[in-house]
C-alpha cells in the first residue's frame, strides 16, 4: 500500500532537499530584510509607544468633520450602498468573454461569468478577473493628443478630417491596423470609413497568429476560417504543442469543455484521455494523463507519425516523414479505437503541420463532432501576409496614412521595429488605444484619439458566426476619451457618429426579425442577457481536399532539429503582454513556473546544470535568436524538454505604466516567418549561461508543508472504477497510550467536544480532477477581498498576501529513496494543482494560540479573523498546518513605497477598485481568507428580507464563482440539498448529534488535507484521477 | 454620448417609495371649500364598495402612511387635499383607480373632472403610482374611510390630526432609589460619628479614673487639632489614595470617551428640521430615507426627494424662505448638498440598516432617539461596541413570519424557554460586523 506512494515536490530545491530550502521551508517568512533592522532597542520602542498613545489621544479628541453628500438626482437603479449588475462583454483585441460586472455606486468592481452565454457559459480567466484594474490603470490618457500635446478633439477632428482629404485628394494610402476585430458594428464603422476613403485597407493581425490554421482551412476544407471545437465530445484528446486551456484557440470555452471530460463521479466513471506532445511545460500538458517531450521541430513529425498509423488503418497511402516517439502509437491507436469522438489539435502556426492534423481529423470523423467547421470563430482573423505586406509598404513609402485601430504593432508585432522606423516619416498616423502604448511614442507626430476601456464602452461582439453579445458601460468615461469608432465615423464625416445608436440601429437591421416583441423590448433583453444567440445553422460535415504529401515535403525542408531551439509562448499570467500593467496578473504566480513580476527563460534541468536554482537563485542566459540576442534569466523548469528553451512574449513592455515598464525583455522582435506565416519556434538558437548573477521571485516553494503525507491524493482511473484505490489512500492511524498496537483512526480522537451549527455550516469541496491551475480564482479572491499587491522584493522574502494559492506539485512514481529515479524523472514530471486557502478547521489550531481571541470560530463554520483585535503576534501563522495566514509586515495602502506595485490603494483612480464590502487591512495584523464572509451575509440578508430561508448557489465565493471547469462548490453543508452536500454526500459523524461539525463525506474520493493532526477542515478535496494504465508492477 | 438613463440594469428595482409623488397642492382656500361643497354635493354610494374589514384598514394604513402621508391628511389639508370623502366627490371608484396609476394620462385624456383638479392645484402633477394594485388602491380607500368616520365620530368633528407625537415616558426610577440609599447612607454615617464620639468621652473618663503614668496621660489627653490629623500617616495615605485613584479614573474616562461623539449636534448647510417633517408632519422616515429598508445605508435623501415636495412649499415653519431657497438652488443648479455627517461608524464595523430595520423591526428611535422632536439632529446613542452587544443580548429576535429563522426557533424552543435573543444565534460573533 504504501510501496505506491508517489513523491511529490514543489521545485528542484524539494527533491534535493537543499539546506537552503529546509531553512526556509521551517520559517514561513525570509529573513527579516535590512528595512527591519534599524537599530531600534525595545527602549526606543516604548518610548516611541507612549508618545503614540498620547499624540493619538490627542489627535482624537477633535472628530474631524465628515461630509455625507448625496446624489441631486439620484438615478432610479442605483442605491447606495447595494450593487447593480450588468450584462457586458470583455473584449481586449481578439480576446473575449461575456460578463456580468458589479458596479457600486457606479464604479465597476468585480467582474464575473455570464452563465447565459453558451460560448464562455460563465467561465471566466485571470485576464478577465483583472481587466477591472486596468480600468482604473493611472496610465491611461487623460484625453486627446497631437504631436505629443494636449488638444481639444474639435481640433484634433479638423486637423485629422484636412489630413485624411489631402491624403484621398492625391490617391494616397491610408490603412487601418487592428487585432481581430470580434464586433461586427465595429467592421461597419470601418466600411463606412473606407467608403469615404476608398484607398483604406483594413489589416488585422494577432498577438500570436493562428494564421496557419486558417491558411490550413483554406485548403483543407475550402474555407478560411478557424473552428470551433467541443473538446466536450473527445474522448482521446491528442495536442501536439496546443496550450489550449491558456492560449489556443477559445481557451474559456476550451476549458468548459474539457472540464466536461474529466469530471469523474459515482454515476459516471469514465473520462476523457489526453496525450500531450511538446516542448514547454504548458498549463495544458500539465493537465494531460501522458505528456511527451518534443522538440519544436519535431511538431510536424510527429504530426505525420500519427497521420501516419491511422491512415494504414484507414486504407489511405501513408506520407513520408514520421518520428518515433513515447506514446505517438498509443495515442493514434486510441484515436482509432475513439474516431468519431477524438481529436487531434496543434499549436503550431505552419499550415503544412495543420493540413497533416486536418487530414487525422477528417480520417478520425472529427469533423461534425468535435470540430465544427460550421461555426467558425472571430479570436484569430489576423492575417500575416496581410502585415508583411503593410509593413513593406511602410518601408518604401508607400503609405501616407495610418491608423492603429487600438492596436500596439511597434510592441506586439515581430517586424515591430520596422514600423517605428516607417512612422517617422508617414504623412498621418493616428492611434486610438486608450493608452499612449509604444507604437503611439515612436510617431512623432501622431494624433491620439483615446478610445474608452471595454467598461465605458458601448459595443458588440461576435465571437462565434450566429453568436452575439453586447457591451454596455458600466461606469461615465472616467477621462475626455471617445469611443473609436465614434472617431472614425466622424472623420468619414457622418452627421450622426453616435456609437450607441448606430449599434443599436445594427441591431434593428441584422437581429431584429421576426420577433414577436417589439424593437426596444428585444434590444433591452439582449442587452439583460448581454447575448443574442441565432440558431446553428449547417452541418459541420467537410471534404478534404488539403494535399498531405506536399505538407509532408514542405515540413521535411523546413524543419530540422539542429542545436538549441526555442518556444515563444504566451503565459498563463500577462499573456500577450497587453494587460501587462495590470500589478493582479505580474503578482499571479504563472500556474507552472510560479514565477511573479519577472521574465524568464524556461530550461530543462539538465540543459541548466551548473546552475543549482536553490531559492530561486539563477544566473543571465544569452540568447541569441536570427541574429538577435537577449538577455535573461534561467529559470529551471522540470518538464523543459532538453535542448529547447521556453521564452514568454508579453513582457519587456517600455511604454505600458509603472507596473510593467521595464520587466524583462520583448520576445516578439524574435519571431520570424517561416512558410508563409510567424513561426513561434527556432532551432539552430546560441544559448549560453553568463556569470551573471539574479533571484527570480518564485513562489514555488513558499509555503512548503513538511513532512506531511496526506496533502495529495492521486489515483488511476482503473484503479477508481474498480474501487480498489481507496487501498492507496494514506489513511493515517496514531498509537494510543491505552494500547500501544492499536492503531487508532485520528478523527476518532478529538480534546474538543465540537461546535453547534444550527443553521448553516459553509462548506467547500475542490476537485483536484478539473482543476487546471489556470488561477482566475486567485485574481477573483484578490479583487473581492481587496488583498494587497507587496511587489516582487516583498514576494522574495515570502510575503505575499494571497489568501488563496495554487500550490503546484510535481511528482514522479520513482521511489523516494531512489535519488536517480527521482532525478530522471523530474526531466518529464507529472504535475498536481492543489488551490489551498484557509481551511476552516472545526478545530482550527489557529484559534487556540491567539492570546487575544482575534481569531475565532463562528456558528456557521467559519473561522473568523477580527483584523482589529489582532495585535500581530502571528502565533496562528505559525501554528496553522496549512499555512495560510499571511501578515501585513507593512501598511501596503496609502505608502509611497507600495505606490507602484499596489496602486488599487495607493492612487485615487486606483482606489475605485476596492470593494467597499471589506476592510483594508493595516500593519501588523493577520488576514486569510473568509470564505467571502461578505457574500455570505449578504446572501442571508436577501434571505431574509424575503422571509424566507437561502436558496442553494445564492451564496458563493469569489473562487468558486470564477472558477470555469466547476472545480471549487461551496455552499451550506447543513442544506442535503446543496450541491456542496450532494457532492462530498455529507453525512453527520454523530448521527445522534447531527447538528455537531462532525462531518463525514461518503465520497470515495473526498480526503481532507492533513487527516491525521484531525483539524477537521471544513474543505474536501477530491482525489485526482489521471486516466492512465497502472503500472501493472 | 452615452449617459446613465441608458444602461439597462440586470437587477431591476422598483420601488413605491422610489417614484417621485408631485403633489397637488391647495391653491386657495377657497378651492378647498369648492371641493368640500362639491363632495357634500356628489354625495352618492360609490363608497360601498369600499372594503371596511380590518385586514384591509390595517394594510391601507400602511400604504397609506407609505406612499400618500408626505402630501395628503385624510381630515386635514397638507400639501395636498384632504382625502376623507374622496370615493364619494370623485366621479366614479375606478376613476380614482386610474388617476392614482398615472393622473397625467387621464388629464391628458380630457376627463373634464381631472382637468379641473389639474387647473385649480397649479397645474402639479401627482406622479405615477404604477405599482399599486386595484386592491392596494381599494385598502388605501378603506383605510382613509375609516380614519374619516373616527373623526366625524370625534369630538371636534373633522381636522384632528394625530395632533403632535406624546413625548417618551419619564426615564427609568433607579436614580430616586439612589439617592434614597445615599441618603439613608449619611445618616448612618453620621450616627456612627456621633456613637464614637460618646465612645471616646466614656473611654477617657474611665481611663482618667486610672492610676496613668505621665506619657499615658499625654497621649489621653492630646487633642485633636487639624494638624494632628493632617500629619497623621493614615490621612496622608488615604488623601494620597483618593487623588490618584479619582486621577485614574478620569484618565481612563478620558480614554474611554476618545471617538465617541455621543450628543454630536453639527450645523448643517441647511437648517433641516426633523421636528416639522417626522414630527408635525409625521412623513414616514422610509419616505425621504429611501434605502433604509434595503441594504446597509439608510442613504440622506437626494435633492429630487426634497424637491417633491418643496417645489411647492417655499416656506418653511421655522425659517422663512431663505433655507428651501437652498434646496431650491442646489437642485437648479445641480450642486449636491454636502451634509455634515453624524452618525461616523468606523469603518472597521460593518451596520446594515435592512438588516435591523427591514428584518429585525427595529423602530428608528431605538438608535437614532427621539429624532421627531429633533430640530438639529444629534448623536443618541454612544455607537460604541458595547452599546451594540448590549442590545444584541437583550434584543428578541423578530422571527415571527420569517422562514429563515424557522430552523432556529425550533431547534431554540427545544432547549430553552427564553425568547431566542440575537446573541443565540451567533448575534456577538466577530464576523458578523467585521469583515
Amino acid at each position: 500500500m504504501k510501496d505506491s506512494k508517489k513523491v511529490y515536490w514543489k521545485g528542484i530545491e524539494q527533491l534535493k532537499n537543499s539546506s537552503e530550502f529546509v531553512k526556509n521551508a521551517n520559517a514561513e517568512f525570509a529573513q527579516p530584510g535590512p528595512e527591519e533592522d534599524l537599530g531600534h532597542s525595545r527602549r526606543d520602542f516604548l518610548k516611541m509607544m507612549g508618545f503614540g498613545v498620547a499624540a493619538a489621544s490627542l489627535a482624537a479628541c477633535e472628530a474631524p468633520i465628515r461630509k455625507a453628500i448625496p446624489y441631486v438626482q439620484k438615478p432610479v437603479d442605483v442605491e447606495p450602498s447595494l450593487p447593480n449588475y450588468y450584462a457586458s462583454t470583455y473584449i481586449n483585441g481578439g480576446d473575449y468573454c461575456s460578463i456580468v460586472v458589479k458596479t457600486r455606486e457606479g464604479r465597476p468592481i468585480k467582474i464575473d461569468g455570464n452563465a447565459l452565454s453558451s460560448v464562455t457559459q460563465g467561465g471566466v480567466n485571470a485576464q478577465v478577473e483583472a481587466s477591472v484594474l486596468s480600468l482604473y490603470d493611472n496610465s491611461r490618457l487623460r484625453g486627446p493628443k497631437a504631436a505629443g500635446k494636449k488638444i481639444d478633439w474639435a481640433d484634433l477632428d479638423s486637423q485629422v478630417i484636412a489630413k485624411l482629404n489631402e491624403i484621398a485628394g492625391k490617391g494616397g494610402q491610408i490603412r487601418i491596423i487592428s487585432y481581430s476585430i470580434l464586433s461586427p458594428s465595429t467592421k461597419a464603422v470601418i466600411e463606412r470609413f473606407k467608403t469615404k476613403y476608398p484607398t483604406t485597407q483594413h489589416i488585422q493581425y494577432d498577438q500570436t497568429s493562428h494564421y496557419g490554421i486558417v491558411k490550413a482551412n483554406e485548403e483543407s476544407i475550402g474555407s478560411a476560417i478557424f473552428p470551433s471545437y467541443d473538446f466536450s465530445k473527445a474522448n482521446t484528446i491528442v495536442s501536439i504543442a496546443a496550450d489550449f486551456l491558456n492560449s489556443w484557440g477559445s481557451t474559456i470555452e476550451n476549458t468548459k469543455q474539457y472540464a466536461k471530460t474529466r469530471d469523474v463521479s459515482d454515476d459516471k466513471k469514465v473520462m476523457s484521455r489526453h496525450y500531450q506532445f511538446e516542448s514547454i511545460l504548458s498549463i495544458t500538458g500539465a493537465n494531460a494523463d501522458y505528456r511527451t517531450q518534443i522538440k519544436p521541430s519535431e511538431e510536424g513529425a510527429v504530426a505525420i507519425q500519427i497521420y501516419n498509423t491511422i491512415a494504414s488503418k484507414a486504407g489511405r497511402p501513408t506520407i513520408s516523414g514520421g518520428i518515433e516517439k513515447p506514446n505517438v502509437a498509443k495515442a493514434a491507436e486510441e484515436l482509432w479505437a475513439n474516431r468519431g469522438k477524438a481529436l487531434v489539435v496543434a499549436g503550431s502556426n505552419d499550415k503544412s503541420v495543420q493540413t497533416i492534423i486536418n487530414a487525422i481529423n477528417d480520417m478520425l470523423g472529427s469533423y461534425g463532432t468535435t470540430i465544427l467547421p460550421n461555426i467558425p470563430v472571430n479570436f484569430k482573423q489576423g492575417n500575416d501576409a496581410a502585415m508583411a505586406a503593410f509593413v513593406s509598404d511602410l518601408k518604401a513609402g508607400k503609405i501616407e496614412g495610418v491608423i492603429f485601430l487600438n492596436s500596439n504593432p511597434v510592441y506586439d508585432h515581430p517586424m515591430g521595429q520596422e514600423i517605428a522606423e516607417g512612422l517617422k516619416t508617414i504623412n498621418l498616423s493616428i492611434a486610438t488605444g486608450y493608452k499612449e502604448e509604444e507604437t503611439a511614442a515612436a510617431a512623432p507626430s501622431i494624433f491620439i484619439a483615446p478610445d474608452h476601456h471595454y467598461l465605458e464602452s458601448w459595443n458588440d461582439a461576435e465571437p462565434k458566426r450566429g453568436f452575439y453579445s453586447l457591451s454596455q458601460p458600466t461606469i461615465t468615461p472616467i477621462f475626455k476619451s471617445r469611443a473609436a469608432q465614434e472617431s472614425l465615423l466622424i472623420w468619414a464625416g457622418e452627421t450622426n457618429a453616435d456609437y450607441f445608436e448606430f449599434v443599436k440601429n445594427n441591431w434593428r437591421n441584422w437581429f431584429y426579425t421576426n420577433q414577436s416583441m417589439d424593437f426596444q423590448t428585444f434590444w433591452d433583453k439582449c442587452l439583460y442577457d448581454g447575448i443574442y444567440e441565432q440558431p446553428i445553422q449547417g452541418s459541420g460535415s467537410v471534404s478534404f481536399t488539403g494535399d498531405v504529401n506536399a505538407a509532408a515535403r514542405a515540413i521535411a525542408s523546413n524543419y530540422k532539429s539542429e542545436g538549441f531551439e526555442v518556444v515563444f509562448f504566451e503565459n498563463g499570467t500577462v499573456g500577450n503582454g497587453s494587460q501587462a500593467n495590470n500589478p493582479l496578473l505580474q503578482e499571479l504566480p504563472d500556474p507552472i513556473t510560479k514565477a511573479v513580476w519577472d521574465h524568464y527563460a524556461t530550461v530543462s534541468p539538465k540543459d541548466a546544470k551548473e546552475i543549482s536554482f536553490d531559492e530561486s537563485f539563477t544566473k543571465f542566459a544569452s540568447i541569441t535568436i536570427n541574429g538577435k540576442t537577449v538577455k535573461v534569466p534561467v529559470l529551471v523548469q522540470p518538464g523543459q524538454t532538453p535542448g529547447t528553451i521556453g521564452l514568454p512574449v508579453g513582457y519587456g513592455r517600455t511604454k505600458a505604466g509603472k507596473v510593467a515598464d521595464g520587466i524583462g525583455v520583448n520576445a516578439y522582435p524574435l519571431v520570424a516567418m517561416v512558410n508563409g506565416s510567424l513561426s513561434y519556434s527556432a532551432t539552430n538558437i546560441k544559448f549560453e549561461i553568463t556569470s551573471e548573477n539574479y533571484q527570480i521571485a518564485q513562489t514555488q516553494t513558499h509555503e512548503t508543508h513538511m513532512n506531511r503525507q496526506t496533502v495529495i491524493q492521486e489515483t488511476t482511473l482503473d484503479k477508481y472504477q474498480d474501487g480498489s484505490f481507496k487501498e492507496d489512500h494514506y489513511q493515517p492511524m496514531i498509537n494510543t497510550w491505552k494500547d500501544p498496537d492499536h492503531k487508532m483512526d485520528p478523527e476518532k480522537l478529538s480534546l474538543w467536544k465540537g461546535h453547534d451549527y444550527k443553521k448553516h455550516h459553509w462548506g467547500m469541496a475542490i476537485d483536484l480532477n478539473t482543476c487546471t491551475g489556470c488561477g482566475a480564482c486567485v485574481v477573483a479572491c484578490n479583487v473581492e477581498n481587496n488583498v494587497s499587491l507587496v511587489g516582487r522584493d516583498e514576494v522574495i522574502k515570502r510575503r505575499e498576501m494571497h489568501w488563496l494559492r495554487i500550490d503546484r506539485y510535481y511528482s514522479s512514481d520513482a521511489a523516494p529513496d531512489d535519488w536517480k529515479g527521482l532525478e530522471d524523472a523530474a526531466e518529464n514530471p507529472e504535475v498536481v494543482f492543489q488551490p489551498m486557502l484557509c481551511q476552516h478547521c472545526n478545530n482550527a489550531p489557529c484559534e487556540t494560540v491567539c492570546p487575544v481571541a482575534a481569531t475565532t470560530h463562528s456558528t456557521e463554520g467559519l473561522n473568523q479573523m477580527a483584523y482589529n483585535r489582532c495585535i500581530g503576534t502571528r502565533y496562528c501563522a505559525n501554528n496553522c498546518p496549512y499555512k495560510v495566514r499571511r501578515f501585513n509586515w507593512f501598511k501596503y495602502h496609502d505608502n509611497k513605497q507600495f505606490q507602484d506595485v499596489n496602486p488599487a490603494m495607493n492612487t485615487d483612480l486606483g482606489k475605485m477598485v476596492l470593494n467597499p464590502d471589506v476592510t483594508i487591512r493595516s500593519r501588523g495584523v493577520m488576514e486569510k481568507c473568509t470564505f467571502c464572509v461578505q457574500r455570505i451575509q449578504a446572501g442571508k440578508l436577501n434571505a431574509k428580507k424575503e422571509r424566507r430561508d437561502v436558496r442553494d448557489g445564492e451564496v458563493v465565493t469569489a473562487c468558486s464563482a470564477a472558477c470555469s471547469t466547476g472545480a471549487i462548490v461551496f455552499g451550506d453543508m447543513n442544506d442535503p440539498e446543496s450541491k456542496v452536500a450532494k457532492l462530498l454526500k455529507i453525512r453527520p459523524l454523530y448521527p445522534e448529534r447531527p447538528l455537531i461539525n462532525d462531518k463525514e463525506s461518503d465520497n470515495p474520493r473526498a480526503y481532507s488535507v492533513l487527516e491525521e493532526i484531525n483539524t477537521r477542515p471544513n474543505i474536501w478535496y477530491l482525489t485526482k484521477v489521471r486516466n492512465k494504465d497502472t503500472n501493472k508492477a | 454620448m452615452s449617459s446613465d438613463s441608458r444602461f439597462v440594469p440586470l437587477v431591476l428595482e422598483t420601488d413605491t417609495n422610489l417614484i417621485m409623488i408631485n403633489n397637488y397642492l391647495y391653491s386657495s382656500y377657497k378651492s378647498f371649500i369648492l371641493v368640500f361643497l362639491l363632495s357634500l354635493f356628489s354625495f352618492t354610494a360609490f363608497s360601498q364598495d369600499i372594503p371596511s374589514e380590518p385586514a384591509a384598514i390595517s394594510a391601507g394604513e400602511q400604504l397609506f402612511n407609505g406612499n400618500c402621508k408626505a402630501c395628503h391628511r385624510v381630515n386635514q389639508k397638507l400639501v395636498g387635499p384632504a382625502l376623507a370623502g374622496v370615493y364619494d366627490r370623485a366621479p366614479s371608484i375606478d376613476w380614482i383607480k386610474s388617476f392614482i396609476k398615472n393622473s397625467s394620462a387621464v388629464i391628458a385624456s380630457g376627463d373634464q373632472y381631472a382637468v379641473n383638479l389639474f387647473n385649480e392645484y397649479n397645474k402639479t402633477q401627482m406622479t405615477a403610482f404604477t405599482s399599486f394594485k386595484d386592491q392596494d388602491i381599494m385598502n388605501i380607500l378603506a383605510y382613509i374611510k375609516a380614519e374619516a368616520g373616527k373623526a366625524q365620530a370625534g369630538p371636534d368633528g373633522g381636522g384632528q390630526d394625530g395632533g403632535a407625537p406624546v413625548p417618551p415616558q419619564g426615564g427609568d426610577t433607579a436614580p430616586k432609589y439612589l439617592n434614597i440609599i445615599l441618603i439613608g447612607m449619611v445618616i448612618i454615617l453620621i450616627l456612627l460619628v456621633i456613637i464614637l464620639g460618646f465612645l471616646i468621652s466614656a473611654i477617657k473618663r474611665f481611663l482618667d479614673q486610672k492610676t496613668l503614668t505621665e506619657e499615658e496621660r499625654e497621649v489621653v489627653h492630646s487633642p485633636i487639632t487639624a494638624g494632628s490629623i493632617t500629619r497623621s500617616p493614615g490621612f496622608i495615605f488615604a488623601v494620597t489614595f483618593i487623588v490618584a485613584a479619582l486621577g485614574f479614573k478620569t484618565v481612563i474616562n478620558g480614554l474611554y470617551s476618545v471617538g465617541i461623539q455621543q450628543g454630536y449636534a453639527p450645523k448643517q448647510p441647511i437648517a433641516f428640521s426633523h421636528k416639522v417633517h417626522a414630527g408635525q408632519y409625521e412623513i414616514d422616515c422610509k419616505y425621504c430615507h429611501t434605502g433604509v429598508m434595503k441594504w446597509q445605508s439608510a442613504t440622506i435623501p437626494s435633492v429630487n426627494i426634497c424637491m417633491n415636495c418643496h417645489n411647492q412649499i417655499k416656506s418653511g415653519t421655522n425659517t422663512g424662505e431663505g433655507e428651501i431657497a437652498k434646496i431650491v438652488r442646489a437642485y437648479n443648479e445641480n450642486k449636491p448638498i454636502e451634509w455634515v455627517r453624524i452618525h461616523n461608524l468606523p469603518d472597521l464595523a460593518y451596520f446594515n440598516h435592512a438588516q435591523h430595520v427591514n428584518v429585525g423591526g427595529v423602530e428608528c428611535q431605538t438608535c437614532h432617539g427621539p429624532i421627531q422632536e429633533m430640530d438639529v439632529v444629534r448623536q443618541h446613542s454612544l455607537l460604541t461596541m458595547g452599546w451594540c452587544i448590549d442590545c444584541h443580548r437583550k434584543t428578541d429576535v423578530n422571527a415571527k413570519g420569517n422562514a429563515y429563522y424557522d430552523k432556529l426557533v425550533e431547534l431554540h424552543n427545544k432547549t430553552s424557554k427564553q425568547p431566542m435573543k440575537v446573541e443565540d444565534i451567533g448575534g456577538l460573533e466577530c464576523s458578523k460586523c467585521h469583515y
